[in-house]
């Protein structure tokens, strides 16, 4: 096995046993990204600044356009932050500095976070490994694929309505949406402020547990952060599911479910259900309204986390050469309209709208209160539930192009992983499975508020009793 | 008289004077070069967050302690969503729905009676840059050193009924924040801004007529006169038969008049939303007692008491309690010298007087209570005559040595000795025989006269009471 094909915790036991060094990791998953990204696109600039393989933890990594990594250019896929060098490193970044990461490059997106496609992005699309043909998913494509495809060995990504675990699932490998405060924000460019979390896209369960000790923790620079203490989460790695409850919503099993989707999620349930855990049938009454209180909810905070981009202070500012009203106004139309791709205008007028004078009662009010509900749906099940299973997508990868023109329907990609955000409680997708084309499926499991230990044990159980985490893609 | 009645409200906008700003960690501090105080929290740089200065927010509950409010003890911040070049997120974090006091009070002084002027509101927000327009006109500039720098607006009912009422208002807030010690309510430096509301209506009637808003006051005096402008010119407009367009209006100070900045029309919706980078907070009212526990005694619990306790006049307590430092020193300094009335009229005076013409504050004066009872004491006893005593007061001031050394120095002596003045008494006699005829012709009040001839004669240096003593006995002969 070429070192580029290994998951990080067998780089790190060749690290130990000096079979290699840190440089010939970095140095292979390079050569990798050489030849297959043309192909992928997963990544859209290089680390600017190479790094000093010190630490103890040196695992080539690729880092999401919207987390402010000191000196890199971050831009968030978009054209109003081109240029834009981030002056400091975001909470995360300073963690995967101090454990001696190694940062291979920055890795495409969905612009600004909106998508599930990674088609939104101004750089183009990135492919997905398993079918160029495909999507990634999104909006964390990019970190997504080049983990997929080998030109990673891990990544970060974020995830406010599923952004982590949709291009997870698409691209067949694991993808962990924390609990909301266990792992800082400071430095990610916030989409959605009270559902915007960082996590860990994966080759397997152990290298999720492994990041996920290196990123979680409390920062005082991030008011909503948790002051929490972390597990040593590869502690949680035990394969044993006996007696554990397995809750499955009946709310899950929805027309738009692709039945082969259906079949593989039904096989894991089955799997553990072999294993020693206890199925129960449940209900979250209000997931027909996830979807829609999502879109008022995180677009209203997203209108006003990007009021920021304005022309004035870093990225792109453009005047238009005759004066159309005044100077100032002229200046922040032509940036913010040349500057913000199609998605990111819809949903900041979605948003504006939303918080409206007039408005502001019947939707994003009422929002929040749905919000509720639906968290209390969850709390309720959780009551004598482990793990809440699901799939993760209704659908497997789709083609590049079949649902740009069709928001609506790309929306409802995030059925099944709306709500954990909504709730703030982790939720994980593994790989279960390929469609008879060869897509990957991917399998949710929600847990409670600061649990991500279940996940981690249920995820690993059943991952150790199959074979779909050592599939690879074939590419080249 | 008018047949209008006037009705004013005012916003006042405080920097509270914190170490930090209220949402990140810079100095709180005013006159750096031009964005050097900066960070990119406060720049609103992509991917950073606001943290809480919890100075801030204890200010932010004395404050509206001290103005009768109450407390609110739910804490929550929302988002007040606008686009300037000076608001570098784009929003404002300010408190809507919930500020950190309301309904409170501030008793002012209306003509010969105290009046209660209510405060509606009381909230902590984060300041904005300064935008500054290139002479040119080519461009404009801006500072982000203010953004971050944390305010509380303070808002008042509608119950202010003249220019005079706001300009007292004004006075009073200031004196009490001062007292707070939670800023330097200064205009000139920013740290006090001022908006007013005004509108006025028939007496009698009970609606209230359109308002009018007033910015750009840059000191209390401006204040007053923009709003007795604005007075006047709703009370032309509706004597006319016209009607008042609600607007915001930029006093003018040069041109001493009010010119229309935006209507209504323009007017902004902010999109109020609780802010969700900000989790909101109850506090224990074990904190807000212990913050009123710590409040200092107010200008207007200090002026009763000074009255009461110590005897003093209205107009002596209102000097003293009119500058917190003032008030200290003397209550100091009457612990060395339980004559109260004598220091009020030394602090009053002469000390006062100082104080303007170095302008300095009496906490930057070189005097402590104990050199100034000294100075007092050698004037009661004699040593020098009260007229010297200011004299003596302002090299102690210039040179920063006491009272005694002084008078030694620059030999102030006063001359008390009985042969010493008869020597000086003997040559006003024989140089004013007809005051001296009056004297014994039964006007003995003329001797203030030849005391005035002597006291010249001794370069101010002889004991007044003392010449009268000698020259009447003199003359005569009692």
């Amino acid at each position: 096995m070429s070192l580029h094909q290994l998951t990080a915790h067998a780089l790190l036991d060749l690290l130990k046993s000096r079979q290699t060094s840190a440089r010939e990791a970095y140095d292979d998953v390079l050569a990798r990204i050489k030849a297959v990204d043309p192909k992928v696109k997963a990544y859209v600039r290089m680390a600017y600044t190479p790094p000093d393989f010190v630490g103890e933890i040196p695992v080539p990594i690729a880092i999401k356009d919207n987390l402010c990594t000191k000196h890199e250019e971050i831009t968030c896929a978009s054209r109003i932050l081109k240029g834009f060098r981030s002056p400091y490193d975001a909470g995360v970044i300073e963690r995967i500095k101090k454990s001696g990461g190694t940062i291979l490059g920055i890795v495409n997106m969905d612009e600004f976070a909106f998508g599930s496609s990674c088609e939104t992005s101004c750089y183009g699309p990135t492919f997905n490994p398993w079918d160029l043909q495909c999507v990634p998913g999104g909006s964390s494509g990019g970190s997504a694929a080049s983990v997929a495809a080998d030109e990673a060995m891990w990544a970060l990504g974020s995830d406010t309505g599923g952004s982590i675990r949709q291009p997870a699932s698409f691209c067949g490998i694991v993808g962990l949406k924390p609990t909301y405060g266990r792992v800082s924000r400071y430095g990610l460019i916030a989409f959605a402020s009270s559902l915007d979390q960082i996590g860990p896209l994966t080759k397997d369960v152990r290298d999720c547990a492994l990041l996920m000790n290196i990123i979680s923790g409390y920062d005082e620079r991030d008011s909503t952060s948790v002051n929490e203490p972390v597990p040593d989460y590869t502690k949680a790695l035990v394969n044993d599911v006996r007696g554990l409850k397995i809750g499955i919503p009946k709310e899950a099993f929805v027309d738009g479910l692709d039945p082969e989707v259906r079949r593989s999620v039904e096989d894991a349930l089955n799997l553990l259900k072999k294993l020693g855990a206890v199925i129960k049938e449940v209900s979250l009454p209000h997931t027909p309204y996830a979807v829609a209180t999502y879109y008022i909810v995180a677009t209203a905070e997203a209108s006003s986390n990007l009021a920021r981009f304005d022309g004035v202070r870093f990225g792109l500012r453009a005047q238009p050469k005759n004066v159309r009203k005044n100077a100032l106004v002229d200046m922040y139309e032509e940036t913010r309209s040349l500057g913000f791709g199609d998605e990111a205008k819809r949903r900041i007028m979605l948003g504006t709208y939303a918080l409206s004078s007039g408005y502001y009662d019947a939707y994003y009010l009422r929002g929040q209160k749905v919000r509720t509900l639906i968290k209390n749906d969850l709390d309720e099940v959780f009551k004598d539930c482990d793990v809440i299973m699901t799939p993760t997508s209704p659908t497997v990868a789709f083609k590049v192009g079949e649902k740009v023109s069709d928001p609506l329907s790309m929306y409802l990609s995030d059925i099944y992983t709306i709500p954990a955000n909504l709730a703030g409680i982790p939720a994980i997708s593994v790989p279960c499975g390929f469609s008879k084309s060869g897509l990957p499926i991917g399998m949710q499991l929600m847990g409670k508020a600061f649990d991500e230990e279940m996940l981690l044990r249920v995820s690993y159980t059943y991952e150790q009793n199959t074979e779909w985490h050592l599939k690879k893609p074939k590419l080249n | 008289m008018s047949q209008f009645e006037t009705v004013i409200g005012l916003e006042v906008h405080l920097q509270l004077s914190t170490k930090t700003k209220i949402f990140c960690s810079c100095a709180n501090q005013y006159g750096c070069a031009p964005n050097t105080n900066v960070c990119p929290v406060c720049l609103g740089l992509p991917g950073t967050l606001p943290v809480l200065n919890h100075q801030a927010l204890l200010s932010g509950i004395k404050v509206g302690l001290a103005l009768n409010a109450e407390i609110n003890s739910f804490i929550k911040f929302d988002r007040k969503n606008y686009y300037y070049p000076d608001l570098p997120k784009g929003y404002q974090i300010s408190q809507f729905d919930f500020p950190v006091a309301k309904d409170g009070y501030l008793t002012i002084k209306s003509g010969n009676q105290e009046k209660r002027i209510g405060i509606k509101r009381a909230h902590l927000e984060e300041d904005a840059g300064k935008l500054v327009h290139d002479n040119s006109g080519s461009c404009s500039l801006v500072d982000y050193n203010r953004t971050g720098t944390p305010l509380i607006e303070i808002v008042t009912d509608p119950d202010l009924r003249s220019p005079q009422e706001a300009y007292n208002y004004l006075n009073t807030l200031k004196l009490t924040l001062q007292y707070l010690g939670v800023s330097d309510c200064d205009m000139e430096k920013g740290s006090l801004r001022c908006d007013a509301n005004v509108s006025i209506r028939p007496i009698g009637q009970e609606t209230l007529g359109t308002k009018t808003e007033l910015k750009n006051m840059n000191s209390f005096r401006a204040v007053k006169t923009a709003l007795e402008y604005e007075v006047r010119r709703h009370e032309q407009v509706i004597l006319a038969g016209g009607k008042i367009v609600q607007e915001t209006l930029l006093w003018n100070d040069e041109k001493a008049m009010t010119i229309t900045m935006r209507s209504k029309e323009q007017a902004h919706d902010y999109r109020y939303f609780p802010d969700p980078d900000l989790v909101p907070f109850t506090i224990d009212y074990k904190v807000i007692d212990s913050v009123r526990a710590e409040l200092p005694e107010l200008p207007q619990a200090k002026f009763l008491r000074f009255l009461s306790q110590y005897g003093l006049s209205e107009y002596d307590a209102n000097i003293l309690v009119a500058d917190p430092g003032m008030a200290d020193f003397f209550e100091a300094a009457l612990k060395e010298y339980p004559h109260a009335k004598k220091i009020a009229n030394w602090l009053g005076g002469p000390v006062l007087m100082e104080l303007n013409n170095r302008k300095l504050s009496i906490n930057e004066l070189k005097l402590t209570p104990k050199g100034l009872v000294d100075l007092i004491a050698r004037v009661e006893d004699g040593v020098v005559s009260n007229l010297v005593g200011k004299e003596v007061l302002t090299f102690m001031l210039d040179e920063g040595i006491d009272a005694d050394a002084v008078i030694k120095e620059k030999g102030m002596a006063q001359v008390s000795d009985d042969s010493a003045l008869l020597v000086i008494i003997d040559e006003v006699i024989a140089q004013n025989p007809a005051v001296v005829e009056q004297i014994k012709s039964g006007k003995p009040n003329a001797a203030g006269f030849l005391v005035g001839q002597a006291m010249k004669k001794s370069g101010g240096r002889a004991n007044p009471k003392k010449l009268n003593e000698l020259i009447t006995r003199r003359i005569t002969g009692v």
